[in-house]
Formats: C-alpha cells, structure tokens, sequence
C-alpha cells in the first residue's frame, strides 16, 4: 500500500476508540434485535384466528428485497474502495448506488406494510402480527436512518472531499450498513423463510 | 503456526489498508449463493419440511459469519481482537437472553395449557 492509503489510517489512534465505541453500540443493537426476534418466535404462532406467515408472505418481494440490500452492501464495499484509492468520484458515485438500492428495498418493505394493512393485517390484528412489524419495522427504521446517513455523507463528501474525518466517518456508516444487512439475513430466514413453510 | 512478521504485514494490509476487491467479491458471491439456496428449498419445495428448516438455519448461520469475516472483517488478528472479543461477549449475552427467555416462555405455555 501506497503511503496516501496509510495517512488515514496513520492518524487514527484517536479513531480507533471512536470505531470501537461505534462497534459496542452495534453489538448493544445486537442485544435489542435479539430479544425482538425472540419475542416473535415465541408469539408467531399467536395470529389470534387470523392469518399467518403462509398465506400472508410473498417470497418473491422478500426475494427482491433481499437482493436490493445485499446488492447496497456490496456497492458500499466498492465505495469504500474508492475511498481508500482517494478516488472522490468514485465514492460519490458508489454512495448513490447504494441509496438507491436502500431506497429500493424500503419502498418494496413499504409496499408489503402497505398490502398488508390493507388485507386488514394490522399490527392490532394479532400478536404475531404486532410482533412482525416491531421486529421487521425496527430493522426498516435502522436503515431508513442509513439512508439519511448515506446522504450526510455524500454531501460531506462532495464539500469536503475524502479528508480523513471524512473517512473516518465513512468507515463506520460502512459497519452499520453492512450489519444491517446481516440482521436482514436473520430476518428473512426467521420471519419469512420459516413463516412461509408455517 | 509460523508468526513470522512477514505474515503478520500482510495481515495488517488485507484488513486495513487492502479491504481489496477480491474480498468484497468472494463475501458477494458467497452471499449471494448462501441466499439462493434457502429461498430455492422453501419457494420450490425441493425437501421434506425438517430438511428445509435445516437448510434454511444452516446457510443463514454461514452467511451471517461469511458477511461477518468478508464485509466487517472480523477475524482473529490482533487488531480486530477487540471487535471480535465484544462480538463474543455479545453471542453469550445473546444466548443467555434468548435461551432463558424461550425456555421461560415454552415452560409457561406448557404449565398453562396443563391447567386447562
């Protein structure tokens, strides 16, 4: 590696607590999304007469969601790439291919709440439908916070260039959206995979 | 086990320095594979019901470690060593609180569907 690549890096023992830091709210969220996912097995059973994962999930649309955001992870590992080449157009771009499939998948999980609401699956409608949109809204909310985040940064990166605050900040909005796409993974195999067989 | 320091440079440079192409591909394509299949077993039936529920806890455990190793670049080198030991910690916290709070919750359905 080339000397440039190394000045980020070099000055960052300040930022090696601040990833760390970073990194122990991540696992806190671990904890969080652990006991909703929890709360679900033990109601999904629960529809309360109603319907359930079977005759309510679509495989298809959790299919396209699912490639929507393993899609934005990988095109945020391209992003991060171009950072380290101090390639600034690259990471502009990169960043907005990643919002876009961001916002692909939360208009697909929009759509789904959508339907659902109006088949008169509420969350009121039952525990385990309380129980599907805290769990799967929760994880809607993480990254439509992700989204808002993946903005901030473009716009940094556009004024500021990739300075090493900049970098920096990029490193960890690359933890949070790579986690997020790791609790998806959960969630597909939880909720949906496992909802649809019944 | 050789720790030679040549080793330990190249270590350093994968993770910090490199986060290289060929590792964000190989983590893609090894996701991509590990999600085609489970969704392959459920949305085409091609197993029993316990077969599939199987599959589908098997590959969702292997990509949440390959994203972990490829993507978060969690391993057990020395600079990482505090991300991986909080991941750690959190796994037994994880498992202490979804263990006990299933085990608590199953125990109850069962006390309660006796008395009635």
């Amino acid at each position: 590696m080339s000397h440039g690549a190394n000045t980020v890096h070099g000055a960052s023992r300040p930022d090696t607590i601040v990833n760390f830091g970073f990194w122990v709210y991540l696992m806190s969220d671990v904890i969080l999304f652990s006991m909703l996912f929890t709360m679900f097995v033990v109601v999904s059973d629960n529809t309360f007469g109603g319907p359930g994962g079977e005759e309510l999930f679509k495989l298809r649309d959790v299919f396209f969601e699912t490639m929507a955001l393993l899609f934005s992870s990988i095109t945020f590992g391209f992003a991060m790439l171009s950072m380290h080449a101090k390639h600034k157009g690259g990471v502009l771009l990169w960043l907005l291919v990643t919002f876009i499939f961001g916002v692909l998948f939360i208009t697909l999980e929009l759509h789904e709440f959508y339907e659902l609401v109006h088949e008169g699956a509420t969350p009121q409608a039952s525990a385990f439908l309380s129980a599907f949109f805290t769990l799967v809204g929760t994880h809607g909310t993480h990254v439509s916070f992700g989204l808002l985040w993946i903005l901030v940064m473009v716009g940094q990166v556009a004024l500021k260039g990739v300075t090493p605050p900049v970098a920096s900040r990029l490193f960890r909005l690359a933890l949070f959206w790579h986690f997020l796409d790791i609790v998806w993974i959960a969630v597909f195999s939880t909720v949906y995979l496992s909802g649809v067989m019944g | 086990m050789s720790h030679s320091p040549a080793h330990e440079e190249h270590h350093e440079d994968t993770r910090l320095g490199g986060l290289n192409l060929k590792t964000y591909i190989t983590g893609f394509v090894l996701s991509l594979i590990l999600t085609v299949i489970p969704f392959g077993a459920v949305g085409f039936e091609w197993f029993g019901m316990g077969t599939t529920l199987i599959i589908v806890a098997v590959t969702a455990v292997v990509q949440i470690l390959v994203q972990m190793y490829f993507f978060l670049h969690l391993d057990f080198s020395p600079e990482s060593a505090w991300n991986t030991g909080s991941a750690l910690f959190s796994l037994l916290i994880l498992a202490v609180l979804v263990g006990g709070t299933l085990w608590l919750f199953y125990s109850l359905e069962m006390r309660t569907m006796m008395g009635m």
